[in-house]
């Protein structure tokens, strides 16, 4: 009787040469190790866009390093990463400052030398010592850049002077045809600005939350959609989308630039500033390669290539980078504004008292404001 | 000497049989197990903390907007199922009985095709077809109509549900008409049944397991999908996968997604065990 064997077909593994295959791999692996090794790899962790190539790899090919990037959407998300990591696991860490704060508290982020940076260059005062990046004299993060949400508008739909005011969104012509970047904290944050809490946009009691909550449902029936980076994005560029909630020149200025009849103003109510800085992870082994490429991007050639960030633009933050950015890219430094003397250069929008650093809520909780924020889009 | 060769031999078939027992058990059992306990856990601190405490649960529960999402996402993803098991049948009829064999390897050939592709990348090529400067509105713009807005509605969340399913359904659907006994429609035909009797009254209970499951199989995909709710519906109304998303993004809540993700594996067990019972059935004066 014909009985099928293990061996009767060519295509069929049979115990011998799958010990021969393991052991090989086996065997040869510690050699790819080593071929791998003569790289510093440093793991970073951030917002879209600050690993790649148009940030990095200039500096990668010069300093011999290789950054490994984990991207995340949103400091909550970045603090439960860093949470869920054994220490050690991130030597650079990208953070929105308004969770620098709790980085630190939390004891994820080492402390810094402050002669190792800039910060007698900076173009604000505040800049030099950004709320919650010092603690007891002591420093934790360094600022790198930052961007301001305000009123984000199709040009051939509303008008200079109507978004010279949160109003706008309100526009009849407007329904349906207005999005939300899907994050709660900028969205509800403007909508604190428009009923007029001003710097205590995130300081709000029981009756103030009450009536940012009755304004923002107010603007449901305009709301066409709540979207993410790519789909804001997406719903600017191809007109669906006629005006935007939440965002800033870091979504429109990409598509300006790309040609696309779209702009962000800080209206009359003020605006919001996104700030990001570096940290480095506590525990870190590649500690001094990390300090290294924060001081790389606190250099003009650094600060430059922030700014020019294909992913998002930002602003520079030192007077030598912001000087760098007018040689190299004079169109980029008129199209963000980056000019002394400009109406909405954002130092400027600063020192007016226009703008409000992003916070988190400090009388409710973020919960608080992400249930409510559900209960908006389901409604 | 052969029965020791016989216990090797199923030892090293064991070997190879074992992978995907610890798979299931690593990969699947496992982690289910975890999001139950974990939906009674608590976060401080952007940490969890492991607890036994009915507090997710009970916040869950009693928030409107759980609700809505739950009853909203039940309700487009039955209505998904419904349109893809009404467009699909009588392409899938066609293709059982009236198409040549070859034609009908060819057309499932053809259905396979957009599975090559990543189902993100299909969805958002709908921007170009669906918005309202693309290529629908153009056209119906020559007739005087439009232009009409598809984008960041439940017709815009369908479209993308139908992207993902419609292909696998017919697929299902010709596969299992393909295989009934053309004698007994034959019969039912000579025996001067009408077609839409014949439909009704043979073809559809004959193959009623294949359309079963394959209407299991648009449910749960569409129930579960996040893509063309966020991407092309807009996240207008929030389904159960972008709550999911909301709950962890802020405060990261998983024990409050966690409630969520079992709701939903809950309602799509009710669901699949019922369809497969009502599958199974036998009818009236079967054996």
């Amino acid at each position: 009787m014909y009985r099928p064997t293990l061996t009767s077909s060519i295509l069929t593994l049979n115990r011998r040469q799958v010990l021969k295959a393991g052991g090989a791999a086996v065997l040869t692996t510690p050699f790819v190790s080593r071929a791998w090794a003569a790289t510093t790899e440093i793991n970073m962790l951030a917002w879209y866009g600050h690993g790649e190539p148009d940030i990095v790899a200039e500096y990668e090919a010069a300093n011999n390093v290789k950054f490994v990037p984990k991207y995340y959407a949103g400091g909550d998300n970045m603090l439960a990463l860093i949470a869920q990591s054994p220490p050690g696991t991130y030597d650079l860490i990208l953070s929105d400052a308004e969770f620098v704060q709790q980085l630190n508290a939390a004891g994820y982020i080492e402390e810094m030398n402050p002669d190792d940076y800039p910060l007698d260059d900076m173009l604000h005062e505040d800049f030099s010592q950004f709320p919650g990046h010092w603690a007891d004299g002591k420093m934790y993060s360094m600022i790198l850049r930052g961007g301001h949400l305000g009123v984000s508008y199709n040009k051939n739909s509303v008008t200079a002077k109507e978004a010279e005011s949160y109003s706008c969104f309100w526009k009849p012509e407007l329904k349906g045809k207005v999005g939300h970047f899907d994050w709660h904290l900028p969205n509800l944050g403007q909508m604190s600005l428009y009923d007029g809490n001003g710097a205590s946009l995130w300081n709000l009691n029981d009756t103030q939350w009450s009536k940012v909550q009755e304004t923002t449902m107010s603007l449901r029936p305009q709301i066409g959609g709540f979207f993410d980076y790519g789909g804001t994005f997406n719903g600017l560029k191809n007109g669906e989308m006629q005006a935007m909630v939440g965002i800033g020149d870091w979504i429109t200025g990409v598509l300006e630039k790309d040609g696309a009849p779209v702009a962000s103003v800080i209206p009359k109510e003020g605006g919001i500033q996104f700030t990001e800085s570096y940290s480095i992870g506590k525990g870190s082994e590649k500690a001094e390669e990390a300090k290294k490429f924060i001081q790389y991007m606190m250099s003009p050639a650094g600060q430059v290539k922030s700014a020019q960030m294909l992913a998002y633009p930002g602003f520079c933050v030192t007077k030598a980078g912001r000087a760098a950015l007018i040689e190299a890219d004079l169109e980029e430094a008129k199209r963000s504004h980056q000019i002394d003397g400009d109406a909405q250069d954002p130092i400027t929008l600063i020192k007016e008292g226009r703008i409000h650093y992003r916070d988190i809520p400090q009388q409710q909780t973020l919960e608080d404001w992400n249930d409510f924020w559900s209960e908006y889009k389901s409604a | 000497m052969s029965e020791k060769y016989e216990i090797r031999l199923n030892i090293y078939a064991l070997t190879w049989r074992l992978p995907i027992i610890f798979w299931q058990l690593i990969f699947f059992v496992g982690p289910v197990l975890f999001m139950v306990a974990m939906s009674f856990f608590l976060v401080k601190n952007y940490r969890m903390n492991e607890a036994f405490e009915f507090v997710n649960w009970s916040r869950m529960m009693t928030r409107g907007f759980f609700w809505d999402s739950y009853w909203y996402t039940l309700g487009i993803a039955t209505l998904s199922t419904f349109c893809a098991m009404c467009v699909a049948f009588p392409a899938a009829f066609a293709l059982a009985f009236r198409a040549a064999e070859s034609t009908r390897r060819w057309a499932i050939f053809l259905l396979i095709i957009p599975f090559f592709t990543s189902y993100l990348v299909r969805t958002f090529s709908w921007f170009v077809i669906l918005s309202e400067s693309g290529v629908v509105n153009a056209v119906l713009g020559y007739v005087g109509l439009g232009p009409f807005k598809m984008l960041n509605t439940d017709f815009g969340t369908l479209v993308g549900y139908m992207t993902l399913t419609l292909p696998l359904v017919v697929i299902l659907q010709t596969v299992t008409m393909a295989n009934i006994d053309k004698s007994l429609i034959e019969a039912a035909r000579n025996l001067g049944c009408s077609p839409l009797r014949t439909i009704w009254q043979v073809i559809i209970p004959l193959s009623k397991t294949g359309l079963i499951i394959a209407a299991i199989f648009c449910f749960i995909l569409s129930f579960g999908d996040f893509v063309a709710p966020f991407y092309l519906g807009g996240s207008q109304e929030p389904t159960l996968p972008i709550l999911i998303l909301d709950t962890t993004k802020s405060g990261q809540q998983w024990p409050r997604a966690a409630v969520v993700a079992i709701m939903m594996m809950v309602t799509l067990f009710v669901i699949a065990f019922t369809g497969i019972a009502l599958a199974y059935r036998k009818g009236k004066g079967s054996k």
